[in-house]
């Protein structure tokens, strides 16, 4: 054979080769690097003006970051320990005044021996919320949830314990109207009976009550007042109560937005857009400035409340709109098949349609939450300790007056660690409930 | 409730208020009606009341009033001596200007990150997740403070520039750019026809808004030519033309000269101050809303589907015309209506400006104006009613616009 | 969760619907047991919390005088700060008891906003700050200048009318907080820093080269800083009016927080000092306090001249001299009623 061959052609392989590696230009980090970066001269422009910036950055910042001064009483002291140890004019970060005011940018002028309890309140709302955010996790731990917003008031709050427990009382009222009530006197009437009826109850009953227990039973723990609560914890209670209490008001006005009845859709319209086509701020000087005028005179409610007031409807048109989403996208077939069962309207919502449109809105409930904590900011203006009103407070005192970039830096770091691992739930649960639609 | 009418005669019973479907909205309504109502006219006797008590009145005199009060950035003439109604629309005034200014920016920025994060870039692409995360998880009042402060901190003062040896020197000597705003050259009009600043730059728009009609019918004639003919006329230099001798014409006419900056006593005078406080303001409401703007853009192009993508390049169009001709004007379908939500909230979130001491209208009207004369209700009146009118504006054009760009079926 | 707090506030103003205006303050402090005390955000010397929580400062030291002469107790106060913009809203509507603000007694805010400013605490005037490298000796030299100013003050309404008089141009920065301003005016973003002569000393005093600043001569405005509280209400003015006539009094006849104790037990030579202190006469009663209700104040924090040197005196970085606010028989202008 291989004489044939040795005629026809001037070499034959009669082995097969060594397998080699690719071309380094066609492969690894050199590949990577080609394709990813330098594939154009735009890329290339792109690329080097990007690490041009990142170096420009990092350059300023790091080694002021990393030369940073963490023991400290004062930013004169801090200023003597920077000429020391690194000589004057030497850019330095003056950590120390986090360290010594961390306690108040966390928990404003909360007593400190009390810490423990908005900690064990925040962990509770954690546990709380826990069982809405994932599912798989047992039902029962819904009736937790149902309980914990008024344990998370006691332990922040403090005072006695059967304030609270009277209030909640009123739920139960509510609930034992529907169960017992509702089959006697027919639906419209129960449905009015049971929104009546609790109300009656915390105006008429639940102070004295509350008293009345007091009296028999003293239970309570040391009273902290709104004044005293600050910081992260403040944007957080402002955030979550806002949130929390805007979402059955949400609920109503979306319901309201999409209802054939002209007055309730015109009302509904008119609330939502007037809310939203104004800036917080402004609703915020309305709950400061003029909120008073507007409840019968001598009416006087400390400013945290009425800031939730506002917050809260300020975020129920917006969680309106977001459940409006969530309504929509529910097909047609879903309504038509409640209305089919002979389900009434509220009947229809409350056991088909809601319960789907509600865990559809889920993502953009979160997103409108991470809107919310971010605009806590805002009530600085008005006066509340926010992390931000506490910056300036801790730059007017003498000790640090100056510090600037340390504190906002801070600030910005929290804020951007909550408000990211938000998001990326967010997407989780977007993508998680996309498939389940497929 | 209803059950205060009278039970009219043949057979209609008090029940069927409640459950007969024909009625039972009619009667929901009307208690809805009867119970806002009520709410209504508590909220505003408990008003009067509240003010009678405090002596006070709901009067909107002040607004003839001299402010007594200035304000650094003015579009009209105002000083401390005009009223406080005038004060009110210089704020008004400055508020759209951030706006529609933090409105173009926004966009600007927003398409350029929204693509490059989709690049394939993998270093410009990691860049613009940092800038869109940053931006969106952090408060935008934090922003603003830090990008004030920022501008403040990293520019030379207007002393720099000065003595023998400045530290800082100008820009072609018609740009400075220092930590109290960026100086640039102003366009001054000499002629003796040019008096009125307002009519002198209304003609000019109005020659430019002529001329660009021009063009647009050049364009069409072309277009048309093309279409008849198959060969496209050279059109760019009529282009050209209209746009620059009009509108030069017309400058020469007026006089029109460059009115340089000049370092003067403790400023800098003459040409056009941009302020720190515009700047810082104007950067960060674009900053933030563009980040926002990015994620839209990004949705939107990944909502069009890959197939029309593929078949652009199987066409043969490069990257940059695909995503120009065939992926934008199509996204734009899904990018516009978030887009105009984000315009409404980049003109609320102008409201921010007390945070750098911009004089918008929560600066003055709801702020200097309100302290002064203590007339919140008034003022906080006014104010929402700007802001809720603005609002409105804004969705109905965005609105009448989004109409014009969606898909028409035929 | 924050639904019991509304509905328990919304009981509450139902079963309590008393007028705000016209209400008997102090017995709705002596009933709630705390005072509500309007304070500053945050000023360096006259009102900051410090580490712990706890409010410092001049204006501070104020409330704390008026809640042991009411409640016997100088730590029984709730501050609550306010902006320049919400303070007199916060007064008028009874959310605060008074309000000890730096804030200058104006006629319209006096006659106009429906307060009662009850005396002064710091006699204050408008100067200006700035650089000595900038070579300006006279505030009339300004001519062009950047300023910047603390907003929703009466400093701008005198900037704008000193620089109008004079026929001056100036741009105007307006900064929110003093924190801010002085940023601003270190970095050199505006020429001048105008705001209270005290506000500028206690600037300048934290400053890195406190030297290389000058506070210029003109003063351009009389600036009566003083606690107010609500018009109508005569009987809670005349215990805030008081405690603060206390306090200089105490200075004047030499009573400090040293010598009080030993003072107030016996009735001494000095008749005034004695009725002051509650030894003789009764004066508490006519307030509606106890006896020893200017004992208790001025052992909050000392009579005025020990509040002064501890909060904004020559001994703190705050640095401020006594000038016009030292008392009548030494050139100053504070000058107490006599107690009797």
């Amino acid at each position: 054979m291989s004489d044939t061959h040795a005629q026809t052609a001037a070499f034959v392989r009669d082995s097969m080769i060594q397998q080699q590696d690719p071309p380094v230009s066609q492969s690894g980090a050199v590949k990577w690097v080609r394709e990813n970066l330098f594939s154009s001269w735009l890329n290339i422009i792109l690329t080097l003006a990007s690490l041009w910036f990142i170096w420009a950055a990092l350059s300023h910042l790091l080694p002021w970051m990393l030369r940073g001064i963490w023991q400290a009483d004062s930013l004169a002291q801090c200023r003597a320990i920077r000429d020391e140890l690194y000589g004057p004019d030497v850019s330095a970060a003056c950590w120390a005044v986090i360290t010594e005011r961390w306690n108040q940018l966390l928990f404003g002028f909360y007593p400190q021996d009390l810490y423990w309890r908005p900690v064990l309140a925040f962990v509770l709302f954690l546990v709380a919320i826990a069982p809405v955010l994932f599912q798989g996790l047992p039902k029962k731990m819904l009736g937790f949830s149902l309980l914990s917003p008024f344990v998370i008031f006691w332990l922040i709050w403090g005072g006695s314990i059967w304030g609270p427990v009277a209030i909640a009382l009123g739920f139960v009222v509510g609930w034992a109207v529907t169960r017992y009530l509702t089959p006697v006197i027919g639906v419209l009437p129960g449905v009015i009976a049971t929104i009546l009826a609790p109300i009656v109850y915390w105006l008429l009953v639940a102070a004295p009550l509350a008293g009345l227990l007091q009296d028999i039973l003293p239970l309570g723990i040391t009273p902290v007042g709104s004044k005293d609560i600050g910081g992260f914890m403040l944007a957080l209670v402002i955030g979550v109560s806002g949130i929390v209490l805007s979402l059955p008001l949400g609920i109503l006005l979306a319901l309201g937005r999409q209802s054939d009845m002209f007055l309730i859709n015109k009302v509904s319209v008119t609330f939502i857009e007037t809310i939203r086509g104004v800036p917080l701020i402004v609703w915020l000087f309305t709950a400061s400035l003029l909120l008073n005028y507007f409840l019968p005179p001598g009416t006087n409610f400390d400013l945290m409340l009425r800031v939730i007031i506002m917050v809260t409807l300020f975020a129920s048109a917006y969680i309106a709109e977001v459940v409006r989403g969530g309504l929509a996208a529910l097909p047609k077939g879903q309504y038509e098949a409640a209305g089919a069962l002979g389900l009434d309207y509220w009947n229809s919502m409350r056991l088909i349609i809601l319960p789907q449109a509600l865990k559809i809105s889920i993502p953009g409930i979160v997103n409108t939450f991470i809107g919310l904590f971010k605009d806590t900011t805002l009530v600085m203006i008005i006066g509340m300790m926010d992390p931000l009103f506490l910056a300036n407070a801790i730059r007017a005192t003498t000790d640090w007056n100056g510090v600037y970039w340390e504190l906002f830096v801070f600030i910005g770091l929290c804020f951007f660690v909550f408000c990211f691992s938000m998001g990326r739930y967010s997407l989780f649960l977007e993508k998680k409930l996309r498939r389940e639609h497929r | 409730m209803a059950t205060l009418t009278d039970p009219p005669e043949h057979g209609f019973r008090l029940g069927q208020l409640i459950y007969d479907t024909r009625y039972r909205s009619l009667t929901i309504q009307v208690v809805a009606m009867i119970l806002l109502a009520l709410m209504m006219s508590w909220l505003v006797s408990n008003t009067i009341q509240n003010l009678a008590a405090l002596g006070k009145d709901i009067n909107f005199g002040f607004l003839w009033q001299p402010s007594g009060y200035d304000i650094n950035q003015r579009l009209i003439s105002y000083d401390s001596q005009a009223t406080h109604g005038r004060a009110a629309v210089v704020g008004i005034l400055n508020t759209l200007l951030v706006a529609l200014l933090g409105c173009i920016l926004a966009t600007i920025l927003g398409v350029i990150a929204g693509v490059l994060r989709l690049s394939s870039n993998w270093i410009v692409s990691r860049l613009m997740a940092v800038y869109v995360e940053g931006f969106r998880n952090v408060p935008l009042l934090l922003w603003i403070i830090l990008i004030f402060a920022l501008l403040t901190e990293s520019t030379p003062a207007p002393n720099a520039f000065r003595g023998d040896e400045p530290t800082s020197s100008m820009f072609l000597d018609a740009v400075a750019v220092t930590n109290r705003g960026v100086y640039i050259p102003a366009l001054h009009f000499a002629s003796p026809l040019s008096q009125n600043g307002a009519v002198t730059w209304g003609v000019i728009l109005l020659v430019l808004a002529l001329s660009i009609f021009a063009i647009t019918r050049i364009k069409r004639w072309a277009t048309a030519t093309q279409e008849a003919t198959g060969v496209r006329p050279a059109t760019w230099h009529y282009t050209l033309g209209l746009l620059i001798v009009p509108v030069g014409a017309l400058l020469v006419t007026m006089g029109a000269y460059l009115d340089l900056p000049a370092l003067q006593g403790f400023n800098f005078a003459g040409g056009t101050h941009l302020r720190n406080s515009l700047i810082a303001l104007w950067l960060a409401l674009s900053l933030y809303t563009g980040a926002f703007i990015a994620e839209i853009v990004r949705g939107g192009i990944l909502a069009i589907s890959k197939g029309q993508s593929e078949a652009a390049f199987a066409l043969g169009l490069r990257p940059s015309t695909t995503m120009n001709l065939v992926i934008l004007p199509q996204a734009l379908r899904v990018i516009i209506p978030p887009l105009i939500s984000q315009y409404l909230n980049l003109t609320k979130n102008s409201s921010l400006a007390i945070a750098v001491g911009y004089m918008d209208a929560r600066s003055t009207l709801g702020g200097i104006t309100i302290n002064q004369t203590g007339r919140e209700l008034e003022g906080m009146l006014l104010l929402g009613l700007f802001y809720l009118v603005l609002s409105l504006i804004i969705s109905a054009a965005m609105n009448i616009f989004n109409a014009s760009v969606k898909l028409k079926e035929r | 969760m924050k639904r019991t707090v509304t509905l328990g506030a919304l009981a509450v103003a139902g079963l309590t619907a008393a007028g705000a205006a016209g209400a008997a303050t102090l017995d709705d402090v002596k009933a709630r047991g705390t005072l509500n005390c309007g304070v500053a955000t945050g000023l360096p010397g006259f009102a900051a919390p410090d580490a712990n929580g706890v409010w410092q400062g001049f204006d501070v030291a104020l409330c704390r005088a008026v809640a042991a002469a009411v409640l016997g107790d100088p730590m029984a106060v709730e501050f609550v700060p306010t902006t320049g913009q919400t303070r007199f809203t916060a007064l008028a509507s009874g959310e605060i008891d008074m309000l000890a603000r730096n804030t200058t007694w104006t006629f319209s805010r006096d006659v106009d906003l429906k307060f009662e400013f009850v005396g002064v605490n710091y006699y204050d005037g408008q100067g200006f700050m700035i650089p000595k490298a900038l070579g300006v000796s006279s505030a009339k030299e300004l001519d062009g200048a950047t300023v910047c100013i603390q907003t929703g003050t009466t400093t701008e309404l005198n900037l704008a009318d000193f620089f109008r008089v004079n026929n001056l141009s100036y741009e105007p920065v307006p900064i929110e907080t003093n924190a801010e301003a002085q940023q601003q005016y270190l970095a050199g973003a505006c020429d001048v820093y105008t705001t209270d002569a005290s506000g500028l000393a206690a600037t300048r005093a934290t400053f890195e080269a406190p030297g290389d600043h000058v506070i210029l001569p003109e003063i351009i405005s009389k600036e009566p800083l003083g606690p107010l509280v609500r018009h109508g209400d005569s009987e809670w003015g005349d215990v805030v009016r008081w405690t603060l006539n206390a306090l200089v009094a105490a200075e004047e006849y030499g009573v400090t927080s040293a010598n009080i104790g030993e003072l107030s037990t016996t009735a001494g030579d000095n008749p005034e000092i004695n009725r002051l202190l509650g030894t003789e006469g009764e004066l508490g009663a006519m307030l509606g306090l106890d006896a020893a209700w200017a004992k208790n104040a001025i052992m909050a924090g000392g009579n005025y001249a020990e509040v002064f040197e501890k909060n904004i005196g020559e001994n703190t970085p705050i640095g401020l001299s006594r000038g016009l606010n030292a008392q009548w028989t030494e050139g100053g202008l504070l000058y107490a009623p006599p107690f009797r």
